[in-house]
């Protein structure tokens, strides 16, 4: 990154999860509806620092990047965004259960 | 005739659309490409007004001096005008 040494570049290729096709489908969405650009993300990815590359996945600063203009753009607040993940964790563990808002004992919610 | 320019030694933070290591370098215009909304303005939800768009040719001799192992091997560079000084 900005010309620094990093090594190899990896050249595997991996098959994307289900989240990871969401965050890209996500971002096109929002562009659509004129809350963020491209080059929005690219300036969030930039923002975040060398520290990010190393932690963080692909479409794990994706994500934070899309975050990051969105609440820029007013479309939530933080409090809202903290509701939400809040509400969505006690869903339960899995992916499955965290998106369909079923928990393990098949009722709503948990 | 080919048209030299040379991309302003500007280092402002934020998101940048112009390689650093080409800046304060000296090329020539090998095409225009068209006007653009700038994407420096839109990377922050500004308005955005239409820069033109240059494909600038540089020589490695130009950007790596006597550390450039191919002095006259070209790289071509994607620039928006408001980055570029006519000489």
């Amino acid at each position: 990154m900005g010309g620094q040494a990093a090594g190899p570049v990896p050249r595997d290729e991996h098959d994307h999860a289900l989240w990871e096709k969401r965050i890209d489908a996500l971002l096109v969405l929002c562009g659509e509806k004129g809350l963020m650009s491209v080059h929005g993300l690219r300036r969030a990815l930039e923002d975040m620092g060398e520290d990010a590359f190393e932690s963080m996945s692909y479409y794990e600063r994706w994500i934070a990047a899309v975050n990051q203009n969105l609440v820029e753009a007013g479309t939530y607040s933080l409090q809202e965004l903290g509701t939400k993940m809040d509400e969505i964790a006690r869903r339960g563990p899995t992916y499955g259960e965290a998106q369909s808002g079923v928990g393990p004992t098949g009722g709503p919610h948990g | 005739m080919a048209e030299h320019v040379r991309v302003k030694p500007l280092m402002p933070p934020g998101h940048v659309r112009t390689p650093a290591y080409l800046r304060g370098k000296t090329g020539v215009i090998e095409r225009a490409l068209g006007a653009f909304p700038n994407p420096e303005q839109r990377a922050y939800r500004l308005e955005a007004e239409d820069q033109p768009l240059y494909r600038v040719r540089f020589t490695m001799a130009e950007i790596w001096g006597d550390a450039a192992e191919t002095p006259t091997d070209t790289v071509d560079a994607e620039i928006y005008g408001h980055w570029l000084e006519r000489l």
